[in-house]
């Protein structure tokens, strides 16, 4: 079964969709869409790193998205508003990370594969790794959920309750690098944000939830991973962008029935 | 271990927390110097002072959110805090029923929850999205799911803040109910001195350092406290007082005369 690419490509596209998406309900709650965006942004240094020094680019591209996620963490709050701070970092980054692989020589790198991801090119090896770390990304955030939640609502309200916002905000800076990590080879470093972020966005109006939120976003993820893969070897196109595409269009069609639906 | 009920929160040593030369810093200002104070179980313990005077962090370095840099906090050992915070902005992206709300971190069996909301004065708000509640509402809700677990302390940092005169003497009428039924100790901050002096064992006066202390009258007649308020509170303390040994409810139109009978 695992030997035809698009089966390998569609395994690849829902097990990311899977972990991202309820990850993205945090960012979407927290309002850290622009951490994630310069998370995923750094991860471009880390695969230009991990092909310097020959290893794994999932390895390399997590390593530097988790140092990225803890500096912007650490440094917030020290005289730069939050957002100048990310765009900085993010950029930088972004900057530097291409700058650096422009020096690798020898090997012929598709800039555009960890750009906008290629996941046709998915392999069982990478399939492993996608669907190990959103196993362990849903292990993470299904563990601290209550005491994530909390911790979103107020932190003082998780202080009196005996949770550390501090750990809380880690538990997520790690899942974060772990989903950047997986989701380079399925819709690449820019287009990441887009899978945390309009599924949570889409199912919004039909959540009662927070848990309602993160399983509906789920299947919204998953459903355009397949869509869009199935759209995309119908009309050629880019996969990863159209994935996102789909959810896109998912994204309006939720909110134009839910402002009707306010209407009526 | 079976859970405590009423009288049986008298197994938590006294005091309940104390700090002892508590002082705290943000940068270079120092917010509050040489604090020495205590909650006894039982009692209301109310922060008064004017804005700037550092109750809110005082309140934050009694919950841990705010290290001191110099003395200390004692919380009594396995110490349960109930919580109301001044203000709950929940991010509209973040769908909540009331009964979610009163789960969180831990969930509690549904008549609990009901048990709670009835305790708060709110009965049939469970199922409502805690976005759609008015001002009271939503105060009692935090009310409800501060005292759910049976808290050794009740802490709320001026709960009642948007809340107009007759809807905040109500609150902190059931306040005093539930420290009564319960026996916890409550430590409160209050801009509504009129209530507060009525509703209090003790008063704590707050300037950067504990200005005076003591029952609600040799509050009210210290030098610093007129000081920092003016003269015209004993006037109304005195009729407050006067009008308040009795009990009624506050949930129809009938007692706002009581209100106005006071305040005048």
């Amino acid at each position: 079964m695992l030997d035809d690419f698009m089966t390998r490509a569609a395994l690849a596209g829902i097990g990311t969709g899977l972990a991202a998406a309820p990850l993205g309900c945090f960012v979407v709650w927290r309002r850290m869409a622009y951490f994630g965006d310069a998370t995923a942004h750094a991860a471009i240094l880390g695969v230009a790193l991990s092909l310097a020094f020959s290893v794994p680019v999932f390895a390399g591209a997590m390593m530097v998205a988790l140092i990225m996620a803890t500096a912007v963490s650490l440094i917030s709050g020290r005289g730069y508003a939050m957002d100048t701070l990310l765009g900085v970092m993010a950029h930088s980054a972004l900057a530097f990370g291409l700058v650096g692989v422009s020096f690798l020589e020898g090997v012929r790198i598709d800039l555009m594969a960890y750009l906008f991801g290629d996941i046709l090119s998915v392999s069982r090896g990478d399939l492993a790794v996608i669907w190990g770390g959103a196993a362990l990304v849903l292990a993470l955030i299904g563990w601290r959920w209550s005491a994530l939640l909390t911790a979103t609502l107020n932190p003082d309200l998780a202080r009196a309750a005996g949770i550390d916002p501090k750990r809380e905000q880690l538990v997520l800076t790690l899942a974060l690098a772990v989903v950047v990590a997986v989701a380079i080879k399925v819709v690449g470093v820019l287009l990441i944000t887009a899978l945390l972020i309009i599924p949570a966005a889409t199912v919004r109006p039909f959540a009662a939830t927070p848990e309602r939120m993160g399983a509906l976003a789920a299947l919204v993820a998953m459903a355009a991973a397949w869509a869009g893969l199935r759209a995309s070897y119908a009309l050629d196109t880019p996969t990863g962008p159209t994935i996102v595409c789909v959810a896109a269009l998912l994204f309006s069609l939720s909110t134009t029935v839910s402002g009707l639906r306010r209407a009526a | 271990m079976p859970r405590l009920r009423g009288s049986g929160l008298s197994v938590v040593p006294s005091p309940l927390v104390s700090t002892s030369g508590l002082t705290v810093r943000y940068g270079e200002t120092t917010v509050l110097h040489d604090i020495d104070l205590h909650v006894d179980p039982g009692e209301i313990v109310t922060i008064v002072g004017p804005n700037g005077s550092g109750k809110s962090t005082l309140i934050a370095a009694i919950l841990g959110g705010v290290p001191p840099v110099r003395g200390r906090i004692d919380r009594a050992p396995v110490l349960r805090i109930g919580y109301v915070p001044q203000r709950l902005v929940l991010d509209p992206t973040l769908p909540m029923t009331v009964e979610r709300f009163l789960g969180l971190p831990r969930r509690v069996p549904a008549a609990r929850a009901r048990e709670a909301l009835e305790r708060a004065g709110v009965p049939d708000i469970g199922r409502r999205q805690m976005a759609a509640l008015s001002g009271g509402q939503f105060q009692r809700a935090l009310l409800a799911r501060a005292i759910l677990e049976e808290p050794h302390l009740l802490i709320l940092d001026e709960a009642t803040a948007g809340l107009d005169q007759p809807g905040s003497a109500a609150f902190y009428e059931r306040i005093e109910e539930v420290r009564a039924e319960t026996g916890c100790g409550v430590l409160m901050i209050s801009h509504d001195l009129h209530v507060v002096m009525s509703a209090s064992d003790r008063v704590i006066c707050l300037n950067g350092h504990v200005c005076c202390e003591g029952t609600p009258e040799v509050v009210a007649a210290a030098p610093d406290y007129r000081r920092l308020f003016g003269e015209g509170t004993r006037g109304a303390l005195a009729l407050y007082r006067h009008h308040h040994d009795h009990t009624h409810f506050h949930d129809g139109p009938c007692d706002h005369a009581h209100e106005q009978d006071a305040a005048r």
